[in-house]
C-alpha cells in the first residue's frame, strides 16, 4: 500500500494557481526530499497530504485515506509533523511542551523522556522554552514530531537553525525512523548533504513538479556533464588533443574536464594513461546542481512562453 | 471530551502559571472587602453596610472588571497560536477545531471561576460572619446570583474574545479591537440608548425600552443584580429609568446563556473558516 499518493492534485487560492497538477506515490519507508523556492508550493503539498486543505481537483490519499475526511482523525495520531520556525510556548518547559502534545495524541509520557534524550535536549528539558535557542526550539520540534513513532513523518525545514552536528544527529535519527518503516517527506532549501539520506526528489517550481525520482534518475533526466579532476605537475602540457578539446577550467598542475555522463569510461581509459597524472577526481552533477539546472529550465521555458 | 480536558487543562494551568488566578481573586477580594467595608463612606458611615449596598457596589465593580478581565485572557488564545505557529500543528493532531476552542473556553472560563470565588466569596464570608446588619439567608442568595452571573458575563466576554482572536490576522489588532469591544459594550452602548431617550424626549416605546438593554450582556448582569436592591440603594444610569423592568431571575440567567451560546457558536464558526 502506498502511504501517499497524490493524483493529479490541484489547488487555487482564487486567482492563484497554486499547485497545477502534481502527481506522486511513496511507499512505506521511503524518504522523499521535496525541493523548490519559495512559492514553488511545497508548503501547499504538505498541507494536501495533512488534510489542511483539499484540492480543487485531483485526488490526495494518505494511509489509503483521504486526509480531510473525517474518518481520518484518528489516523492523525501516525502521523507527525514539523512546521518552519515553530516556537511553541514561551511559559511552559520543554518537557511540558512535549508532554502536552503526546497527552493529544495518546502516547505514553515514557517517550518523552527518552526522545528529548535522542536529541540532546534532555539537560535543558525543565527548562522554560523562552531560554532556549532557535536549534533548541527546533530539536523540540523534531521530538514533537517523532512522538508515537509516526508511519508518516512531514518535516518542513527541519534543520533550519541547526549546527552540523545536531543536523548529521537529526538525519541519524530519521535514518533510524527509516529503518523502522516510517516514511518521510523533507522539505528543505539546505541541500548540500542531503542527498545522501534521502531515496527520491520531488522537485517543485511554479506549482508543477519539475523533476522526480532517485539521484540517478535525475541526473540521466538533467543530462549534466560529469567533471574529471586530473592533477599533477605539467599536466596541462600533456593532455592529448581529445582530452584538451573537453578542458573546462586549467591552471598550474591542475585541468577540469567536462564531458557528457555517457563518456565517463572512455574519459577515465584516457586519463589513466596520461604521463605524469599524479591524482585524479570525478565530479558527479550534485543534487544541488540538478535542482538549479530543473529550476533555471523552467525559468527559461516560462520566459519564451 | 478527552482532547478538550487536555487542551482544557493546559489554559487552566497556563492561567494559573502566569498567576492570573492569584491576580484577579486578590483584587477582587480588595475591593469586594474594602467596597463592603467602607462603601457607605460617602454617607459618613464607616463599617460593613447592607447586603444590598455591597452587591450593587460588587456588581458595579464586576460590570467593568470582569469584561475587561475576560477580553484580556481570550483575545489573543487563537491568534496567539497562529502567531506562535502551534495552532497548524495543534490541527495535525487528532484533535478537531471545535474541540481546541472548547478546551480553551473551558479553561480560560475556569480560571476566571475560581478567581470570582475566591475573590467575592471572600467577601461574602467575610460579610456573613462579621456584618451585623447581613444574615447569612440575605448574603447566601444575593452573593450566589452576583458570583452566578459574574461568571456568565466573564464567559460570554471570553466568547466575544474568541469571535475576534479566530477573525484577525495579528495579536496587535485583536489587542486593539479588544478594549474597543470593551467600551463599546461597557460605556457607549449605554450612553448610546441614553442619548436615544433624550433625544426622544423619552417618547420612546416605554415597553420597548427594557428589551433594547438585553441586547447588551453587561446591561443583563445588571438587571440580574438589581434585584437585590430593595432598601433604598441609588441606582443611577440606566438603569435608573428602567428598574428591573419586571423581568424575572430565571429569564435574565437564560438570556445570559443565550448570549454565551451565541458568541460561543459564533467563535466556533469563525474559528472554522480561519484559513490556515
Amino acid at each position: 500500500m502506498s502511504i501517499i499518493s497524490l493524483d493529479r492534485a490541484e489547488m487555487r487560492f482564487e486567482k492563484l494557481h497554486v499547485l497545477k497538477g502534481i502527481s506522486l506515490t511513496l511507499g512505506e519507508g521511503e524518504v522523499l526530499g521535496l525541493f523548490g523556492h519559495n512559492g514553488a508550493g511545497k508548503t501547499t503539498t504538505i498541507k494536501l497530504i495533512l488534510g489542511l486543505l483539499k484540492p480543487c481537483k485531483g485526488s490526495v490519499r494518505v494511509l489509503g485515506m483521504d486526509p480531510a475526511s473525517k474518518e481520518f482523525r484518528s489516523a492523525r495520531q501516525q502521523i507527525g509533523f514539523l512546521q518552519e520556525n515553530v516556537s511553541f510556548y514561551d511559559q511552559l518547559t520543554g518537557y511540558e511542551v512535549l508532554r502536552y502534545f503526546a497527552r493529544l495524541k495518546g502516547v505514553d509520557n515514557k517517550q518523552c523522556q527518552s526522545l528529548l534524550e535522542e536529541l540532546g535536549l534532555d539537560h535543558a528539558c525543565y527548562r522554560k522554552v523562552r531560554t532556549y535557542s532557535k536549534g533548541m526550539r527546533q530539536r523540540l520540534g523534531l521530538a514533537q514530531a517523532m512522538l508515537g513513532n509516526p508511519k508518516l513523518l512531514l518535516l518542513d525545514e527541519p534543520t533550519v537553525g541547526l549546527d552540523p552536528v545536531a543536523t548529521r544527529a537529526f538525519y541519524q535519527s530519521v535514518q533510524r525512523l527509516k529503518e523502522r518503516g516510517c516514511t518521510v517527506v523533507l522539505c528543505s532549501h539546505a541541500l548540500p548533504g542531503v542527498e545522501q539520506y534521502i531515496d527520491r526528489a520531488a522537485i517543485l517550481g511554479h506549482g508543477q513538479l519539475l523533476a522526480q525520482g532517485d539521484i540517478e534518475q535525475l541526473r540521466n533526466q538533467a543530462n549534466l556533464p560529469l567533471e574529471l579532476v586530473l592533477q599533477g605537475s605539467g599536466i596541462e602540457n600533456a593532455l592529448p588533443e581529445a582530452l584538451r578539446a573537453l578542458i573546462s577550467h586549467q591552471e598550474a598542475g591542475r585541468v577540469v574536464i567536462q564531458a557528457g555522463l555517457e563518456e565517463k569510461l572512455t574519459l577515465w581509459k584516457q586519463a589513466v594513461s596520461i604521463e605524469g597524472l599524479e591524482d585524479f577526481q570525478w565530479r558527479l552533477p550534485s543534487l544541488e546542481d540538478l535542482y538549479n539546472h530543473f529550476c533555471r529550465q523552467e525559468e527559461s521555458s516560462c520566459a519564451v512562453s | 471530551m478527552r482532547s478538550i480536558l487536555i487542551v482544557a487543562s493546559k489554559e487552566f494551568l497556563d492561567g494559573v502559571r502566569n498567576r492570573w488566578i492569584i491576580a484577579i481573586a486578590v483584587a477582587l477580594a480588595l475591593m469586594a472587602i474594602g467596597l463592603s467595608y467602607f462603601g457607605a463612606a460617602a454617607s459618613g458611615f464607616v463599617g460593613f453596610t447592607s447586603v444590598s449596598t455591597t452587591v450593587a457596589s460588587l456588581a458595579s465593580l464586576a460590570v467593568v472588571v470582569i469584561p475587561l478581565i475576560a477580553l484580556l485572557l481570550s483575545y489573543d488564545s487563537l491568534v496567539g497560536e497562529a502567531e506562535n505557529g502551534t495552532l497548524l500543528l495543534l490541527l495535525t493532531y487528532p484533535l478537531t477545531r471545535t474541540q481546541l476552542l472548547l478546551g480553551k473556553w473551558l479553561g480560560q472560563g475556569g480560571i476566571l471561576v475560581l478567581a470570582t470565588l475566591a475573590g467575592f466569596g471572600s467577601a461574602a464570608l467575610v460579610m456573613g460572619l462579621f456584618a451585623s446588619k447581613a444574615s447569612w439567608q440575605e448574603v447566601i442568595p444575593a452573593f450566589s446570583i452576583l458570583i452566578l452571573s459574574t461568571c456568565l458575563l466573564g464567559w460570554v466576554f471570553i466568547a466575544m474574545g474568541y469571535m475576534l482572536s479566530a477573525r484577525v490576522a495579528e495579536k496587535s489588532k485583536a489587542a486593539g479591537m479588544a478594549l474597543l469591544l470593551w467600551l463599546l459594550f461597557v460605556l457607549v452602548f449605554d450612553l448610546g440608548l441614553l442619548g436615544v431617550l433624550v433625544a426622544t424626549e423619552g417618547r420612546i416605546n416605554q415597553e420597548l425600552f427594557p428589551w433594547l438593554l438585553l441586547l447588551n450582556p453587561t446591561d443583563v448582569f445588571r438587571l440580574l443584580n438589581l434585584r437585590f436592591m430593595s432598601d433604598g440603594v441609588v441606582v443611577n444610569g440606566l438603569m435608573a429609568t428602567v428598574g428591573s423592568a419586571g423581568f424575572s431571575t430565571g429569564f435574565l440567567l437564560s438570556v445570559l446563556v443565550g448570549w454565551l451560546m451565541l458568541l460561543t457558536a459564533g467563535a466556533v464558526w469563525l474559528f472554522k473558516g480561519r484559513s490556515i
